[in-house]
């Protein structure tokens, strides 16, 4: 498994998970966890995904980046790992 | 499994509160490239230098993507060259051929800043050592790249006077050869106690000839995060602010022991320490003045400041400790001036003088650091503020330093610009009298009485 992180920040407007489960489903990344909260009014999103399937995950990184201009949102996929080190002993 | 709120709060320590990695330094040694021709070496040492981190800037770009964390710096530490040009140089002239060497194979592979144009003196200097001090000046001012240190005491061997005495000269000079640019030269120079073999911190770094033969060191920083975490426990008492330091400094180091090894596996050379610092930058919301004033001084400098920032240091050391599994370099929070906005405040303010920061020195990495001075301090006042701080470092057993800036034409109260990380500073007045008795009688400060331990 190569588990990454999407997270998409921005203001709430109908059809951003969609947008962006399309883009995964069409890339065969297979999503393992999905949660969503809004903070001070923006919408939050967190994916986990695993990427084993991709070749190149800068360049998915790059996509999903430019996708989330298109949709107005912030995206970021990154390595678990960090997220692991930081709030994991 | 990681949850929302865990992964918001990373990236807020991103996005917002400056959270980096400051530096991943490669050590690389030169003691395989000394030859008795000075160009041949030339020639070894620009091909070992060039050959080992030809990945070096791409490694530390590929890991900023793939975890989404701003690596600031790539930067190289070499072998003192005192010890590696001893055999082929005859001339301060001649080492400055090679600091000109470093500098090319530092913009070759894309670094931008190159340490170990050094010499280890704590005890004595030899003829080679001497002629590198000499050449510091030329160095400095004919090179963008290269930094320069040299370690003038330690608590095992005393202090060095004559190198202390020349080292205020070769500042001087540096600062003359230099003064174009409001003697920039200077912030490449660092005069050390009890110097380190693995800082991967500018302007101090070098590969200390303890280490093996390449190594990857990485310094972390963050003012910020520490900053907006105390912000949420204003009031409360000092267990939970020391908590609170510790929590952050434990999740900040963790982020740099994962881009330590990461590094370390992708371009196949061993993973040395991780430096536990704060670092500030010029940069608004970056500043470790800023966090004391948050513990509660009004500006860093007024009563208070040593035991904040006493407090502050041995936290972030116990908080990060734990998150590495080898911690070495300085390991501290610096306070550098001009680097640092709160620090720059204070002094505007009035808050902050030479003395005090001679006091915060005591209790924190490294030293009088990115101070600038009048153009006109004599070369004698410089080395007894050397002196001082060196005493500081080996009475104490830690690392001291001194990086100070005489900028030549300009009095106390002006302004100075450096530039990008360098930063900007008002010149600090320095106390007018005379050491220059003290400072002339030549010869060694014995070691401390408690550094006979064997």
């Amino acid at each position: 498994m190569k588990k990454f992180i999407i997270t998409v920040v921005g203001h709430d407007a109908v059809g951003i998970i969609a947008r962006v489960c399309t883009y995964l489903a069409e890339h065969q990344v297979n999503i393992l966890d999905i949660s969503q909260t809004i903070v001070d009014g923006y919408f939050n999103m967190m994916m986990i995904i695993d990427a084993v399937k991709v070749t190149d995950v800068t360049q998915m990184s790059e996509e999903l980046a430019k996708l989330g201009e298109e949709i107005g949102v912030v995206i970021h996929c990154q390595h678990e790992d960090i997220f692991n080190m930081m709030h994991r002993i | 499994m990681i949850n929302i709120n865990e992964v918001l709060e990373t990236n807020k320590m991103i996005e917002q509160e400056n959270l980096d990695v400051r530096t991943i330094t490669l050590g690389i040694s030169l003691l395989d490239c000394i030859d008795s021709d000075l160009e041949k070496l030339k020639v070894n040492i620009y091909d070992k230098i060039t050959g080992t981190a030809k990945d070096l800037v791409a490694v530390g770009k590929a890991i900023e993507e793939q975890y989404g964390i701003p690596i600031v710096n790539k930067r190289i530490s070499v072998t003192p060259i005192s010890l590696v040009g001893g055999a082929a140089c005859r001339t301060p002239e001649d080492y400055v051929e090679i600091a000109k060497v470093l500098d090319q194979a530092a913009e070759t592979v894309g670094v931008n800043f190159l340490g170990g144009f050094s010499a280890l003196v704590s005890k004595g200097m030899t003829a080679s050592d001497r002629l590198l001090m000499q050449a510091i000046p030329q160095a400095l001012a004919q090179t963008e790249r290269v930094c320069s240190s040299v370690n003038v005491g330690s608590t095992k061997t005393g202090i060095d006077m004559d190198a202390v005495k020349m080292m205020g000269e070769v500042i001087k000079k540096t600062a003359e050869l230099t003064k174009e640019k409001d003697s920039l030269g200077c912030a490449k120079l660092v005069i050390f106690c009890n110097a380190p073999d693995d800082n991967p911190f500018m302007a101090g770094a070098f590969h200390g000839v303890t280490e093996a033969d390449a190594v990857i060191n990485v310094g972390v920083s963050g003012p910020g995060v520490v900053k907006t975490a105390l912000s949420k426990v204003r009031g409360e008492n000092f267990e939970v602010l020391c908590e609170t330091i510790k929590k952050t400094a434990f999740k900040v180091t963790r982020v740099g022991q994962l881009v330590a090894k990461e590094a370390s596996r992708r371009m196949g050379i061993p993973f040395g320490i991780v430096d536990l610092s704060l670092a500030p930058t010029p940069a608004i919301g970056d500043s470790v003045a800023d966090i004391l004033r948050e513990i509660g001084v009004e500006y860093a400098g007024a009563p208070g400041t040593t035991a904040a920032l006493a407090l502050l240091n041995d936290q972030v050391k116990k908080g990060g400790v734990m998150a590495s599994s080898y911690v070495g370099g300085l390991s501290g929070a610096f306070i550098p001036v001009s680097e640092d906005q709160g620090m720059i405040d204070a002094v505007k303010a009035g808050a902050l003088t030479l003395e005090k920061l001679e006091a915060m020195t005591c209790v924190c990495s490294v030293g009088l650091d990115m101070i600038a001075i009048p153009g006109n301090t004599p070369a004698s006042t410089i080395s007894g503020i050397i002196a001082d701080e060196m005493a500081i470092g080996m009475v104490n057993q830690k690392t001291t330093a001194v990086r100070l800036i005489p900028v030549v034409g300009k009095g106390v109260g002006e302004i100075v610009e450096f530039g990008g990380l360098l930063g900007y500073a008002p010149i600090m007045p320095v106390n007018q009298y005379s050491c220059e008795a003290f400072v002339n009688r030549g010869g060694r400060i014995p070691a401390p009485i408690h550094s006979f331990k064997n």
